[in-house]
């Protein structure tokens, strides 16, 4: 039988040792863990103008991707009144973190990205909430700022097979290329997801079936993200 | 005395006799954790909808087993009785902590997508299964082998589930590796195009891709077994 100080002690000592390995472990591998993530951040950008890269993403090295990134895409933070922010890299903006401000005071990233013909495209990153989580999508819009040129979506919980088809079906995403954020006055008018097919070529999308939630959030999710980068892309566009 | 310590000492000195090889043959069919014990089916459906991930988690159970065992056993004489527990559950957690800590670091995309399954190996029934079983009354070397062998009999049932799952839900292959193989698919790179007129009924099975048919198919698998080897049949 062991005594119950020999039982606190050995507790002790195997907690201590297992933290000890484990720090070590942990801050030894962040600088590693940092660089992943940012790799996969850029790729997920970089996604929405996929059709626009110089070579497809899948047999890009993380060094090209890094390459790329640094080459071809200006970093911006706006606001919601159109103002620009200094002093924040957009790729540091945690949307997650955003959310949770009022919007007036949150940063929203914007990163444009020069194509080899030396057009520009806007991408903008937008955030809100599917059936069970969080879901997000970066929106990739022509010079124009109305035509839409590609789109990433992403979530944190979708079911399989049904709301995660945003991201793992690619027709789903490639609905949206084309497709204007504006109507034929200029006003916002955002993208539709409907059921029952598409009946506005130009601003309707089709449901995934089975994923009514998760595309109703998607609706909302655009409307409200893309409506706080209007102020911004409408000043560039009197500018330009 | 002497004729009891001469076996002993013959076991000692043989590392890989019939004794150890049973011990990770037995869990990969006769005493499956799967299909047999029915343990850690919970990942088992998650996890399953490609292959590469199967793959993946498949690798680091196998090496949680086997190293927790390994270090029970080592520890088994010190450990207190009345917090065992604990300990295995600390041992376990480190393991698991070492696995996804190297997981994010070596391919981040998989880690990313595994999410908390990786760490939800320190429920998994096996682990805590295997050490209170084995780890707790064997020698160190013997807990290894049990260990990589109930490892390597649920990773063979997660992989099989995964190849299957992934050729009829998505008509690919070791999706999201650098092996990746296009096997039916609605393009001309596809193996099996489903474009042409012969094929173009195919459409893929989405549920496939829902972790019901994972239920399903871990169904048949033990229906297959049962049928062929009759003493796994329980007659309670």
């Amino acid at each position: 039988m062991f005594s119950n100080s020999y039982i606190i002690r050995f507790v002790l000592v195997m907690c201590v040792i297992v933290a000890v390995v484990l720090a070590i472990m942990s801050s030894g591998l962040s600088e590693i863990h940092a660089k992943n993530e940012a790799v996969f951040n850029k790729r997920a950008i970089l996604t929405s103008v996929k059709t626009f890269l110089p070579k497809p993403l899948e047999s890009m090295s993380d060094a090209e991707v890094e390459a790329l990134f640094k080459d071809r895409i200006q970093q911006k933070v706006v606001k919601l009144d159109g103002s620009e922010v200094t002093g924040v890299v957009a790729e540091q903006v945690d949307m997650a973190k955003e959310k949770k401000k009022p919007e007036a005071d949150r940063n929203l990233p914007l990163f444009i990205y020069k194509a080899d013909d030396g057009k520009p495209y806007y991408i903008l990153a937008v955030r809100g909430s599917g059936l069970w989580d969080e879901i997000w999508a970066n929106i990739a819009l022509q010079d124009d700022f109305n035509t839409i040129a590609g789109t990433s979506f992403d979530h944190k919980g979708e079911t399989p097979g049904l709301g995660a088809e945003i991201k793992d079906n690619p027709a789903f995403p490639a609905q949206f290329v084309g497709k204007k954020l504006l109507d034929e006055s200029g006003n916002f008018v955002s993208i539709n997801v409907v059921k029952g097919g598409v009946s506005d070529e130009m601003h309707d999308i089709d449901v995934i079936s089975g994923a009514t939630i998760t595309c109703n959030g998607v609706q909302e999710m655009l409307k409200r993200g893309l409506g706080y980068y209007q102020n911004y892309l409408n000043k560039l566009k009197t500018a330009g | 005395m002497a004729e009891v310590k001469e076996p002993v000492k013959q076991e000692q000195e043989s590392w890989w006799s019939k004794k150890e090889r049973k011990l990770v043959i037995d869990p990969l069919l006769d005493n499956n954790p799967i299909t047999v014990q029915v343990l850690g089916v919970c990942s088992a459906l998650a996890v399953t909808t490609l292959t590469f991930k199967a793959l993946i988690m498949a690798i680091s159970v196998t090496l949680v087993t086997a190293f927790s065992n390994l270090f029970t056993s080592m520890l088994r004489n010190y450990i207190p009785f009345q917090v065992r527990m604990i300990a295995q559950l600390v041992i376990i957690a480190f393991l698991v902590t070492v696995v996804e800590l190297t997981l994010k670091a070596a391919q981040y995309p998989m880690w990313k997508d595994l999410s908390v399954f990786i760490g939800l190996i320190i429920t998994n029934c096996i682990v805590m299964g295997r050490l209170e079983a084995y780890a707790m009354a064997n020698k160190p070397w013997k807990s290894f082998l049990d260990g990589i062998g109930n490892g390597l009999g649920y990773g063979a049932i997660l992989i099989a589930l995964g190849i299957v799952r992934e050729i009829f839900g998505k008509g690919t292959l070791l999706a999201g590796s650098p092996f990746e193989l296009k096997i039916i698919g609605p393009s001309a790179d596809f193996l099996l195009n489903t474009q042409n007129a012969w094929l173009s009924w195919y459409a893929p099975n989405n549920l496939m891709v829902l972790p019901a048919s994972a239920l399903f198919l871990i169904g048949i698998i033990i229906w297959i077994q049962r049928s062929m080897q009759p003493k796994l049949i329980d007659v309670s």
